[in-house]
Protein backbone atom coordinates (compact mmCIF):
# COMPACT_ATOMS: atom_id res chain seq x y z
CA UNK A 1 0.00 0.00 0.00
CA UNK A 2 1.19 3.47 -0.84
CA UNK A 3 1.70 4.66 2.94
CA UNK A 4 0.87 8.55 3.15
CA UNK A 5 0.40 10.88 6.19
CA UNK A 6 -2.67 12.80 7.39
CA UNK A 7 -0.93 16.09 5.67
CA UNK A 8 -0.33 14.61 2.21
CA UNK A 9 -4.16 12.53 2.19
CA UNK A 10 -5.53 16.15 3.08
CA UNK A 11 -3.19 17.76 0.20
CA UNK A 12 -4.26 15.65 -2.26
CA UNK A 13 -7.99 15.41 -1.50
CA UNK A 14 -7.48 19.43 -1.84
CA UNK A 15 -6.11 19.24 -5.40
CA UNK A 16 -9.16 16.92 -6.24
CA UNK A 17 -11.14 19.46 -4.72
CA UNK A 18 -9.76 22.66 -6.44
CA UNK A 19 -9.93 20.30 -10.09
CA UNK A 20 -13.83 19.69 -9.59
CA UNK A 21 -14.96 23.19 -8.77
CA UNK A 22 -12.58 24.36 -11.85
CA UNK A 23 -14.60 22.16 -14.11
CA UNK A 24 -17.67 22.31 -12.66
CA UNK A 25 -18.31 25.75 -11.19
CA UNK A 26 -18.24 27.48 -15.01
CA UNK A 27 -20.36 24.78 -16.15
CA UNK A 28 -22.78 25.29 -13.32
CA UNK A 29 -22.48 29.48 -13.89
CA UNK A 30 -23.67 29.05 -17.47
CA UNK A 31 -26.65 26.66 -16.87
CA UNK A 32 -27.93 29.69 -13.96
CA UNK A 33 -27.44 32.01 -16.61
CA UNK A 34 -29.51 31.08 -18.97
CA UNK A 35 -32.46 31.88 -16.28
CA UNK A 36 -30.55 35.73 -16.28
CA UNK A 37 -33.05 38.03 -17.21
CA UNK A 38 -29.89 40.46 -18.05
CA UNK A 39 -28.35 40.63 -21.24
CA UNK A 40 -24.89 40.57 -19.90
CA UNK A 41 -23.71 37.27 -17.77
CA UNK A 42 -23.65 39.65 -14.34
CA UNK A 43 -22.89 38.35 -11.22
CA UNK A 44 -24.87 38.00 -8.72
CA UNK A 45 -28.03 37.91 -10.97
CA UNK A 46 -30.64 40.15 -9.80
CA UNK A 47 -33.80 38.63 -12.02
CA UNK A 48 -34.25 35.39 -13.38
CA UNK A 49 -36.13 34.88 -16.07
CA UNK A 50 -37.38 32.52 -18.69
CA UNK A 51 -37.20 34.86 -21.50
CA UNK A 52 -33.91 33.46 -23.40
CA UNK A 53 -35.14 30.02 -23.10
CA UNK A 54 -38.29 30.94 -25.00
CA UNK A 55 -36.31 33.20 -27.50
CA UNK A 56 -34.39 30.46 -28.24
CA UNK A 57 -36.75 28.01 -28.54
CA UNK A 58 -38.86 30.31 -31.13
CA UNK A 59 -35.68 30.96 -32.96
CA UNK A 60 -35.56 29.64 -36.29
CA UNK A 61 -31.71 30.25 -37.53
CA UNK A 62 -30.73 28.04 -34.69
CA UNK A 63 -33.36 25.20 -35.52
CA UNK A 64 -32.06 25.17 -38.90
CA UNK A 65 -28.29 25.16 -36.95
CA UNK A 66 -29.03 22.23 -35.26
CA UNK A 67 -30.47 20.57 -38.52
CA UNK A 68 -27.12 21.17 -40.58
CA UNK A 69 -25.24 20.17 -37.75
CA UNK A 70 -26.84 16.51 -37.49
CA UNK A 71 -26.59 16.22 -41.28
CA UNK A 72 -23.35 16.97 -41.56
CA UNK A 73 -22.39 14.70 -38.43
CA UNK A 74 -24.33 12.01 -40.13
CA UNK A 75 -22.75 12.05 -43.30
CA UNK A 76 -19.06 12.59 -42.22
CA UNK A 77 -20.17 9.39 -40.04
CA UNK A 78 -21.16 7.36 -42.84
CA UNK A 79 -18.09 8.25 -45.01
CA UNK A 80 -15.68 7.70 -41.63
CA UNK A 81 -17.53 4.48 -40.87
CA UNK A 82 -16.80 3.02 -44.01
CA UNK A 83 -12.95 4.31 -44.02
CA UNK A 84 -12.20 4.03 -40.73
CA UNK A 85 -13.30 0.11 -40.91
CA UNK A 86 -11.42 -0.33 -44.40
CA UNK A 87 -8.49 0.77 -43.41
CA UNK A 88 -8.40 -1.19 -39.65
CA UNK A 89 -8.75 -4.05 -41.79
CA UNK A 90 -5.39 -3.39 -43.75
CA UNK A 91 -3.67 -2.09 -41.20
CA UNK A 92 -4.35 -4.96 -38.89
CA UNK A 93 -4.54 -8.19 -41.13
CA UNK A 94 -1.25 -7.47 -42.96
CA UNK A 95 1.90 -6.37 -43.50
CA UNK A 96 3.21 -4.31 -46.27
CA UNK A 97 5.96 -1.48 -47.29
CA UNK A 98 4.46 2.04 -45.81
CA UNK A 99 2.33 0.89 -43.39
CA UNK A 100 3.72 3.02 -41.06
CA UNK A 101 3.16 5.67 -43.04
CA UNK A 102 -0.99 4.78 -43.60
CA UNK A 103 -1.20 5.24 -40.20
CA UNK A 104 0.56 8.54 -40.04
CA UNK A 105 -1.96 9.50 -42.66
CA UNK A 106 -5.10 8.63 -40.54
CA UNK A 107 -3.83 10.34 -37.43
CA UNK A 108 -2.67 13.39 -39.63
CA UNK A 109 -5.89 15.26 -40.33
CA UNK A 110 -6.49 15.46 -36.63
CA UNK A 111 -3.00 16.11 -35.01
CA UNK A 112 -2.27 19.20 -37.48
CA UNK A 113 -4.41 22.18 -36.24
CA UNK A 114 -7.88 22.67 -36.98
CA UNK A 115 -6.97 25.88 -38.74
CA UNK A 116 -4.66 24.28 -41.21
CA UNK A 117 -7.54 21.47 -42.11
CA UNK A 118 -9.57 24.17 -42.90
CA UNK A 119 -7.51 26.39 -44.60
CA UNK A 120 -5.90 23.99 -46.85
CA UNK A 121 -9.81 22.43 -47.99
CA UNK A 122 -11.12 25.84 -48.30
CA UNK A 123 -8.04 26.83 -50.57
CA UNK A 124 -8.78 23.91 -52.72
CA UNK A 125 -12.11 23.85 -52.89
CA UNK A 126 -12.20 28.04 -54.29
CA UNK A 127 -8.75 27.87 -56.08
CA UNK A 128 -8.88 24.61 -57.96
CA UNK A 129 -12.33 22.63 -58.21
CA UNK A 130 -14.59 25.98 -58.75
CA UNK A 131 -12.63 27.59 -61.54
CA UNK A 132 -13.08 23.86 -62.97
CA UNK A 133 -16.81 24.17 -62.44
CA UNK A 134 -16.98 21.91 -59.33
CA UNK A 135 -19.06 23.44 -56.42
CA UNK A 136 -18.94 21.29 -53.54
CA UNK A 137 -21.06 23.57 -51.47
CA UNK A 138 -22.48 21.71 -48.48
CA UNK A 139 -20.95 18.30 -49.13
CA UNK A 140 -17.52 19.73 -48.92
CA UNK A 141 -18.51 20.57 -45.28
CA UNK A 142 -18.81 17.09 -44.80
CA UNK A 143 -15.95 16.06 -47.07
CA UNK A 144 -13.60 18.05 -44.71
CA UNK A 145 -15.05 16.38 -41.56
CA UNK A 146 -15.13 13.06 -42.65
CA UNK A 147 -11.78 13.45 -42.89
CA UNK A 148 -10.81 14.15 -39.21
CA UNK A 149 -13.00 11.47 -38.19
CA UNK A 150 -11.89 8.19 -40.00
CA UNK A 151 -8.94 8.31 -36.86
CA UNK A 152 -11.97 7.81 -34.68
CA UNK A 153 -13.74 4.49 -36.35
CA UNK A 154 -9.82 3.59 -37.44
CA UNK A 155 -8.52 3.26 -33.68
CA UNK A 156 -12.06 1.61 -32.08
CA UNK A 157 -12.46 -1.01 -35.02
CA UNK A 158 -8.21 -1.31 -35.16
CA UNK A 159 -8.32 -2.29 -31.63
CA UNK A 160 -10.56 -4.58 -31.06
CA UNK A 161 -9.69 -6.27 -34.23
CA UNK A 162 -6.20 -6.80 -32.58
CA UNK A 163 -7.88 -9.38 -30.01
CA UNK A 164 -9.72 -10.63 -32.67
CA UNK A 165 -8.75 -14.08 -33.19
CA UNK A 166 -8.90 -15.09 -37.49
CA UNK A 167 -9.60 -19.04 -36.68
CA UNK A 168 -13.01 -17.86 -36.54
CA UNK A 169 -13.15 -16.45 -40.27
CA UNK A 170 -11.37 -19.59 -41.50
CA UNK A 171 -13.08 -21.97 -40.34
CA UNK A 172 -16.27 -20.11 -41.92
CA UNK A 173 -14.83 -19.63 -44.98
CA UNK A 174 -13.80 -23.58 -44.68
CA UNK A 175 -17.18 -24.35 -44.41
CA UNK A 176 -18.18 -22.62 -47.36
CA UNK A 177 -19.60 -19.44 -46.85
CA UNK A 178 -18.25 -16.52 -48.93
CA UNK A 179 -16.40 -13.17 -48.04
CA UNK A 180 -19.36 -11.51 -47.72
CA UNK A 181 -21.09 -14.04 -45.48
CA UNK A 182 -18.23 -14.40 -43.06
CA UNK A 183 -18.07 -10.78 -42.91
CA UNK A 184 -21.76 -10.42 -42.28
CA UNK A 185 -22.28 -13.27 -39.62
CA UNK A 186 -19.10 -13.95 -38.03
CA UNK A 187 -16.29 -11.11 -38.27
CA UNK A 188 -18.90 -8.24 -37.94
CA UNK A 189 -21.07 -9.54 -34.94
CA UNK A 190 -17.63 -9.50 -32.91
CA UNK A 191 -16.58 -5.71 -33.76
CA UNK A 192 -20.35 -4.34 -33.65
CA UNK A 193 -19.34 -2.70 -30.33
CA UNK A 194 -16.41 -0.96 -31.56
CA UNK A 195 -18.07 -0.01 -35.01
CA UNK A 196 -21.20 1.56 -32.86
CA UNK A 197 -18.76 3.19 -30.22
CA UNK A 198 -16.21 4.30 -33.46
CA UNK A 199 -19.61 5.93 -34.83
CA UNK A 200 -20.30 7.52 -31.66
CA UNK A 201 -17.51 9.36 -31.63
CA UNK A 202 -16.95 10.21 -35.28
CA UNK A 203 -20.44 12.05 -34.71
CA UNK A 204 -19.82 14.04 -31.55
CA UNK A 205 -16.40 15.10 -33.11
CA UNK A 206 -18.04 16.65 -36.29
CA UNK A 207 -21.02 18.13 -34.36
CA UNK A 208 -18.40 19.64 -32.00
CA UNK A 209 -16.08 21.15 -34.79
CA UNK A 210 -15.87 24.71 -35.38
CA UNK A 211 -12.34 25.88 -36.75
CA UNK A 212 -12.93 23.39 -39.77
CA UNK A 213 -16.75 24.47 -39.93
CA UNK A 214 -15.64 27.86 -40.59
CA UNK A 215 -13.53 27.55 -43.45
CA UNK A 216 -15.30 24.82 -45.49
CA UNK A 217 -19.34 25.59 -44.58
CA UNK A 218 -20.42 27.99 -47.98
CA UNK A 219 -21.76 31.20 -47.31
CA UNK A 220 -25.23 31.71 -45.42
CA UNK A 221 -24.62 27.99 -43.78
CA UNK A 222 -24.42 28.14 -40.36
CA UNK A 223 -23.99 24.53 -38.20
CA UNK A 224 -24.87 24.73 -34.33
CA UNK A 225 -21.13 25.41 -33.24
CA UNK A 226 -20.76 28.37 -36.19
CA UNK A 227 -24.03 29.92 -34.77
CA UNK A 228 -22.86 29.83 -31.15
CA UNK A 229 -19.20 31.35 -32.22
CA UNK A 230 -21.11 34.39 -34.45
CA UNK A 231 -23.66 35.11 -31.77
CA UNK A 232 -20.29 34.80 -28.92
CA UNK A 233 -18.27 37.33 -31.22
CA UNK A 234 -21.23 39.93 -30.68
CA UNK A 235 -21.02 40.02 -26.76
CA UNK A 236 -24.22 41.79 -26.28
CA UNK A 237 -26.16 38.91 -27.99
CA UNK A 238 -25.15 35.72 -26.46
CA UNK A 239 -28.00 35.52 -24.04
CA UNK A 240 -29.42 32.46 -26.12
CA UNK A 241 -26.15 31.13 -26.39
CA UNK A 242 -26.39 30.01 -22.71
CA UNK A 243 -29.71 28.52 -23.12
CA UNK A 244 -28.25 26.12 -25.74
CA UNK A 245 -24.75 25.82 -24.03
CA UNK A 246 -27.38 24.30 -20.97
CA UNK A 247 -29.01 21.82 -23.63
CA UNK A 248 -25.59 21.07 -24.78
CA UNK A 249 -24.48 20.35 -21.02
CA UNK A 250 -27.56 18.12 -20.44
CA UNK A 251 -27.04 16.09 -23.51
CA UNK A 252 -23.74 15.53 -22.32
CA UNK A 253 -24.47 12.87 -20.02
CA UNK A 254 -26.40 10.60 -22.97
CA UNK A 255 -22.61 9.68 -24.25
CA UNK A 256 -21.10 8.83 -21.11
CA UNK A 257 -24.23 6.68 -20.29
CA UNK A 258 -23.85 5.10 -23.47
CA UNK A 259 -19.96 4.54 -23.46
CA UNK A 260 -20.69 2.71 -19.68
CA UNK A 261 -23.23 0.81 -21.51
CA UNK A 262 -20.72 0.06 -24.16
CA UNK A 263 -17.56 -0.81 -22.15
CA UNK A 264 -19.96 -2.99 -20.07
CA UNK A 265 -21.24 -5.16 -23.20
CA UNK A 266 -17.50 -5.39 -24.46
CA UNK A 267 -16.43 -6.63 -21.15
CA UNK A 268 -19.66 -9.43 -22.00
CA UNK A 269 -18.30 -10.47 -25.21
CA UNK A 270 -14.97 -10.99 -23.87
CA UNK B 1 -15.58 -26.56 -58.51
CA UNK B 2 -18.69 -25.62 -58.20
CA UNK B 3 -18.15 -22.93 -55.37
CA UNK B 4 -15.70 -21.23 -57.68
CA UNK B 5 -18.35 -21.23 -59.90
CA UNK B 6 -20.92 -19.48 -57.56
CA UNK B 7 -18.58 -17.41 -55.63
CA UNK B 8 -16.05 -16.12 -58.43
CA UNK B 9 -15.66 -12.78 -56.22
CA UNK B 10 -14.94 -14.42 -52.67
CA UNK B 11 -12.66 -17.29 -54.78
CA UNK B 12 -10.45 -14.78 -56.74
CA UNK B 13 -10.03 -12.50 -53.16
CA UNK B 14 -8.74 -15.07 -51.89
CA UNK B 15 -6.22 -16.33 -53.71
CA UNK B 16 -4.76 -12.77 -54.36
CA UNK B 17 -3.21 -11.09 -51.32
CA UNK B 18 -2.71 -8.17 -53.09
CA UNK B 19 -6.16 -8.10 -54.48
CA UNK B 20 -7.63 -8.34 -50.98
CA UNK B 21 -4.90 -5.60 -49.85
CA UNK B 22 -5.87 -3.14 -52.22
CA UNK B 23 -9.91 -3.51 -52.29
CA UNK B 24 -9.48 -2.43 -48.62
CA UNK B 25 -7.09 0.44 -48.96
CA UNK B 26 -7.93 2.08 -52.43
CA UNK B 27 -10.66 3.88 -51.31
CA UNK B 28 -9.12 5.41 -48.06
CA UNK B 29 -5.97 6.25 -49.59
CA UNK B 30 -7.52 8.08 -52.50
CA UNK B 31 -9.62 10.00 -49.97
CA UNK B 32 -6.44 10.78 -47.56
CA UNK B 33 -3.99 11.13 -50.26
CA UNK B 34 -5.86 12.63 -53.55
CA UNK B 35 -7.61 14.97 -51.20
CA UNK B 36 -6.34 15.48 -47.98
CA UNK B 37 -2.82 15.40 -48.44
CA UNK B 38 -2.85 17.20 -52.11
CA UNK B 39 -4.89 20.15 -50.35
CA UNK B 40 -1.92 20.58 -47.66
CA UNK B 41 0.42 20.49 -50.54
CA UNK B 42 -1.08 22.94 -52.82
CA UNK B 43 -1.23 25.08 -49.69
CA UNK B 44 1.95 25.18 -49.08
CA UNK B 45 2.79 25.71 -52.54
CA UNK B 46 0.37 28.84 -52.37
CA UNK B 47 3.65 30.05 -49.89
CA UNK B 48 5.40 30.34 -52.99
CA UNK B 49 2.74 32.40 -55.01
CA UNK B 50 3.04 35.87 -56.18
CA UNK B 51 0.39 38.36 -54.59
CA UNK B 52 -0.61 41.26 -57.24
CA UNK B 53 -0.14 44.19 -55.50
CA UNK B 54 -3.12 46.31 -57.17
CA UNK B 55 -5.73 42.98 -57.81
CA UNK B 56 -4.49 41.10 -54.61
CA UNK B 57 -4.80 37.93 -56.88
CA UNK B 58 -2.81 35.20 -56.06
CA UNK B 59 -0.75 34.04 -59.32
CA UNK B 60 1.64 30.69 -59.45
CA UNK B 61 5.08 31.51 -59.34
CA UNK B 62 8.56 30.34 -57.38
CA UNK B 63 9.54 33.47 -54.53
CA UNK B 64 10.22 33.96 -51.24
CA UNK B 65 8.53 37.02 -50.37
CA UNK B 66 6.08 35.36 -47.80
CA UNK B 67 9.05 33.67 -45.70
CA UNK B 68 10.80 37.15 -46.20
CA UNK B 69 7.63 39.02 -44.25
CA UNK B 70 7.68 36.37 -41.64
CA UNK B 71 11.30 36.73 -40.90
CA UNK B 72 11.77 40.44 -41.14
CA UNK B 73 8.60 41.43 -39.32
CA UNK B 74 9.09 40.80 -35.18
CA UNK B 75 5.23 40.06 -34.62
CA UNK B 76 5.13 36.86 -36.65
CA UNK B 77 8.02 35.93 -34.12
CA UNK B 78 6.68 36.88 -31.06
CA UNK B 79 3.74 35.40 -32.15
CA UNK B 80 5.07 32.28 -32.50
CA UNK B 81 7.15 31.75 -29.15
CA UNK B 82 3.79 33.05 -27.34
CA UNK B 83 1.93 30.48 -28.83
CA UNK B 84 4.58 27.61 -27.72
CA UNK B 85 4.48 29.03 -24.66
CA UNK B 86 1.08 29.12 -23.72
CA UNK B 87 0.83 25.22 -25.16
CA UNK B 88 4.09 24.49 -22.66
CA UNK B 89 2.10 26.08 -19.79
CA UNK B 90 -1.10 24.49 -20.93
CA UNK B 91 0.60 21.26 -20.60
CA UNK B 92 2.91 21.58 -17.34
CA UNK B 93 -0.84 23.16 -15.36
CA UNK B 94 -2.46 19.85 -17.09
CA UNK B 95 -0.06 17.37 -15.51
CA UNK B 96 0.70 19.13 -12.21
CA UNK B 97 -2.64 18.82 -11.39
CA UNK B 98 -3.41 15.44 -13.30
CA UNK B 99 -0.78 13.49 -10.93
CA UNK B 100 -2.16 14.18 -7.35
CA UNK B 101 -5.32 13.73 -8.93
CA UNK B 102 -4.39 10.26 -10.13
CA UNK B 103 -2.87 9.44 -7.12
CA UNK B 104 -5.98 10.11 -4.82
CA UNK B 105 -8.12 8.20 -7.38
CA UNK B 106 -6.17 5.11 -7.67
CA UNK B 107 -4.77 5.19 -4.21
CA UNK B 108 -6.79 6.95 -1.64
CA UNK B 109 -10.57 7.21 -3.16
CA UNK B 110 -12.67 4.55 -1.98
CA UNK B 111 -14.65 2.55 -5.18
CA UNK B 112 -17.71 4.42 -5.23
CA UNK B 113 -15.31 7.62 -5.11
CA UNK B 114 -13.35 6.52 -7.79
CA UNK B 115 -16.01 5.50 -10.41
CA UNK B 116 -17.82 8.81 -9.29
CA UNK B 117 -14.54 10.94 -10.03
CA UNK B 118 -13.83 9.21 -13.41
CA UNK B 119 -16.94 9.95 -14.60
CA UNK B 120 -16.72 13.56 -13.46
CA UNK B 121 -13.32 13.76 -15.32
CA UNK B 122 -15.23 12.70 -18.74
CA UNK B 123 -18.35 14.11 -18.60
CA UNK B 124 -16.59 17.80 -19.74
CA UNK B 125 -15.45 16.29 -22.48
CA UNK B 126 -18.68 15.62 -24.18
CA UNK B 127 -20.12 18.63 -23.05
CA UNK B 128 -18.64 20.71 -26.16
CA UNK B 129 -16.22 23.24 -27.36
CA UNK B 130 -17.48 26.15 -27.78
CA UNK B 131 -19.86 25.67 -24.14
CA UNK B 132 -16.86 25.38 -22.24
CA UNK B 133 -15.07 28.53 -23.58
CA UNK B 134 -18.47 30.63 -22.85
CA UNK B 135 -18.29 28.79 -18.99
CA UNK B 136 -14.93 30.49 -19.09
CA UNK B 137 -16.54 33.72 -20.56
CA UNK B 138 -19.50 33.63 -17.82
CA UNK B 139 -16.60 33.43 -15.00
CA UNK B 140 -14.45 35.73 -16.25
CA UNK B 141 -16.16 38.34 -17.67
CA UNK B 142 -15.68 41.86 -16.10
CA UNK B 143 -18.52 42.07 -14.57
CA UNK B 144 -19.01 38.39 -13.82
CA UNK B 145 -18.99 35.35 -11.14
CA UNK B 146 -14.86 35.64 -10.40
CA UNK B 147 -14.51 39.20 -9.96
CA UNK B 148 -17.65 39.42 -7.89
CA UNK B 149 -17.07 36.58 -6.01
CA UNK B 150 -13.19 37.05 -4.73
CA UNK B 151 -13.77 40.68 -4.93
CA UNK B 152 -14.67 40.36 -1.83
CA UNK B 153 -11.33 39.48 -0.75
CA UNK B 154 -9.84 42.39 -3.16
CA UNK B 155 -9.02 40.15 -5.42
CA UNK B 156 -9.57 40.77 -8.78
CA UNK B 157 -9.42 38.16 -11.73
CA UNK B 158 -7.48 38.24 -15.08
CA UNK B 159 -10.31 39.48 -17.17
CA UNK B 160 -9.70 38.72 -20.90
CA UNK B 161 -5.85 38.44 -20.97
CA UNK B 162 -3.57 35.96 -21.63
CA UNK B 163 -3.79 33.79 -18.35
CA UNK B 164 -7.67 33.48 -19.31
CA UNK B 165 -6.65 31.74 -22.56
CA UNK B 166 -4.22 29.75 -20.69
CA UNK B 167 -6.59 28.58 -18.25
CA UNK B 168 -9.62 28.38 -21.08
CA UNK B 169 -7.14 25.71 -22.92
CA UNK B 170 -6.04 24.00 -19.52
CA UNK B 171 -10.09 23.63 -19.17
CA UNK B 172 -10.77 22.35 -22.47
CA UNK B 173 -7.85 19.65 -22.69
CA UNK B 174 -6.90 18.72 -18.83
CA UNK B 175 -8.94 15.58 -19.01
CA UNK B 176 -6.93 14.14 -21.85
CA UNK B 177 -3.69 14.39 -19.77
CA UNK B 178 -5.80 13.52 -16.59
CA UNK B 179 -7.20 9.85 -18.03
CA UNK B 180 -4.17 8.30 -19.48
CA UNK B 181 -2.29 9.42 -15.76
CA UNK B 182 -5.30 8.14 -13.71
CA UNK B 183 -4.82 4.56 -16.21
CA UNK B 184 -0.99 4.52 -15.54
CA UNK B 185 -1.57 4.90 -11.81
CA UNK B 186 -4.43 2.12 -11.58
CA UNK B 187 -1.94 -0.02 -13.77
CA UNK B 188 1.21 -0.19 -11.65
CA UNK B 189 1.46 -2.89 -10.03
CA UNK B 190 0.47 -3.43 -6.08
CA UNK B 191 3.63 -5.05 -4.62
CA UNK B 192 5.79 -2.13 -5.97
CA UNK B 193 4.04 0.07 -3.24
CA UNK B 194 4.46 -3.16 -1.00
CA UNK B 195 8.02 -3.59 -1.34
CA UNK B 196 8.58 0.73 -1.35
CA UNK B 197 6.99 0.69 1.98
CA UNK B 198 8.43 -2.35 3.62
CA UNK B 199 12.44 -1.05 2.54
CA UNK B 200 11.21 1.99 4.35
CA UNK B 201 9.77 4.29 1.68
CA UNK B 202 7.51 7.20 3.13
CA UNK B 203 4.73 7.80 0.85
CA UNK B 204 6.60 11.09 -0.96
CA UNK B 205 9.64 8.95 -1.42
CA UNK B 206 7.44 5.93 -2.78
CA UNK B 207 5.83 8.80 -5.04
CA UNK B 208 8.78 10.29 -6.45
CA UNK B 209 11.45 7.21 -7.05
CA UNK B 210 8.52 4.90 -7.83
CA UNK B 211 5.21 6.64 -9.34
CA UNK B 212 6.51 9.34 -11.38
CA UNK B 213 9.45 7.22 -13.46
CA UNK B 214 6.53 4.77 -14.08
CA UNK B 215 4.26 7.62 -15.20
CA UNK B 216 6.45 9.02 -17.95
CA UNK B 217 4.55 7.71 -20.92
CA UNK B 218 1.35 8.21 -19.69
CA UNK B 219 2.90 11.89 -19.36
CA UNK B 220 4.09 12.17 -22.66
CA UNK B 221 0.88 11.16 -24.67
CA UNK B 222 -1.45 13.06 -22.40
CA UNK B 223 1.30 16.05 -23.10
CA UNK B 224 0.71 15.19 -26.91
CA UNK B 225 -3.11 16.30 -26.77
CA UNK B 226 -2.77 19.21 -24.55
CA UNK B 227 0.10 20.65 -26.56
CA UNK B 228 -1.23 19.99 -29.95
CA UNK B 229 -4.66 21.05 -29.21
CA UNK B 230 -3.47 24.27 -27.47
CA UNK B 231 -0.96 25.15 -30.27
CA UNK B 232 -3.35 24.86 -32.81
CA UNK B 233 -5.85 27.00 -31.18
CA UNK B 234 -7.26 30.55 -31.59
CA UNK B 235 -10.76 30.17 -30.99
CA UNK B 236 -10.36 30.63 -27.76
CA UNK B 237 -7.47 33.67 -27.88
CA UNK B 238 -10.43 35.19 -29.90
CA UNK B 239 -13.03 34.94 -27.72
CA UNK B 240 -11.50 35.10 -24.35
CA UNK B 241 -7.93 36.43 -24.94
CA UNK B 242 -8.41 39.85 -24.99
CA UNK B 243 -5.77 41.10 -27.67
CA UNK B 244 -4.18 37.65 -27.37
CA UNK B 245 -2.92 36.53 -30.80
CA UNK B 246 -2.17 33.08 -31.42
CA UNK B 247 -0.37 31.37 -34.66
CA UNK B 248 -3.96 30.22 -35.86
CA UNK B 249 -5.51 33.85 -35.52
CA UNK B 250 -2.51 34.91 -38.10
CA UNK B 251 -3.43 32.17 -40.55
CA UNK B 252 -7.52 32.63 -40.45
CA UNK B 253 -6.86 36.38 -40.65
CA UNK B 254 -4.49 36.27 -43.86
CA UNK B 255 -6.37 33.51 -45.43
CA UNK B 256 -8.16 36.35 -47.77
CA UNK B 257 -5.76 39.15 -47.79
CA UNK B 258 -2.35 37.37 -48.02
CA UNK B 259 -2.69 33.60 -48.87
CA UNK B 260 0.70 33.05 -49.66
CA UNK B 261 1.74 34.26 -45.92
CA UNK B 262 -1.11 32.72 -44.43
CA UNK B 263 0.26 29.17 -46.07
CA UNK B 264 3.79 29.56 -45.39
CA UNK B 265 2.87 30.42 -41.54
CA UNK B 266 1.04 27.39 -41.46
CA UNK B 267 3.73 25.80 -41.22
CA UNK B 268 5.14 26.87 -38.03
CA UNK B 269 1.97 24.86 -36.28
CA UNK B 270 2.78 21.90 -38.57
CA UNK B 271 6.70 22.05 -37.98
CA UNK B 272 5.91 22.56 -34.06
CA UNK B 273 3.35 19.56 -33.66
CA UNK B 274 5.82 16.97 -36.59
CA UNK B 275 8.79 17.76 -34.37
CA UNK B 276 6.93 17.37 -31.08
CA UNK B 277 5.36 13.88 -32.45
CA UNK B 278 8.97 12.64 -33.81
CA UNK B 279 10.20 13.24 -30.07
CA UNK B 280 7.48 11.95 -28.39
CA UNK B 281 7.53 8.72 -30.95
CA UNK B 282 11.26 8.04 -29.87
CA UNK B 283 10.21 6.78 -26.28
CA UNK B 284 7.47 4.55 -27.76
CA UNK B 285 4.85 5.89 -25.65
CA UNK B 286 2.63 6.37 -28.48
CA UNK B 287 2.27 2.73 -29.31
CA UNK B 288 0.27 2.67 -25.87
CA UNK B 289 -2.51 5.51 -26.67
Amino acid sequence: MLRLTRGARIALGAVVGIVLVFMYVPLMLVIVNSFNAARIPSWPIEEFSLRWWEAAFANQALWTAVGNSVIVGLGAMVIALLLGTLSAFALQRFEFFGKQTVNLLIVLPIALPGVVTGVAFSNTYNNVLEPIGIQLGYFGMIVAHATFCIVMVFNNVFARLRRMSPSMQEASMDLGASLWQTFRLVTFPQFRTAFVAGALLAFALSFDELVVTIFTAPAGVDTLPLWIFNQMSRPNEATQVNVIATVLILLSFIPVYVSQRLTRAQEDER
Amino acid sequence: MTSTATKPVSTLLYRSRRLRLGSLLTLPLVWLVGLYIASLALLLATAFWRVDPFTSKVTPAFQFDAFEQLLSNQAYLSTSLRTLGIALTVTVVSAAFAIPLGIYMAKIASPWMRAFLAVAITLPLWAGYLVKILAMRVTFTEEGFFNSFFGVFGISGPGFSQTTVVLTLTYLWFPYMALPVYTAIRQIPVNLFDASADLGARGWTTIRTVVLPLLAPALIAGSVFTFSLSLGDYIAAELVGGRTQMIGSVIANNINLNPPVAAAFALVPIAFVVVYLLGTRRTGALERM
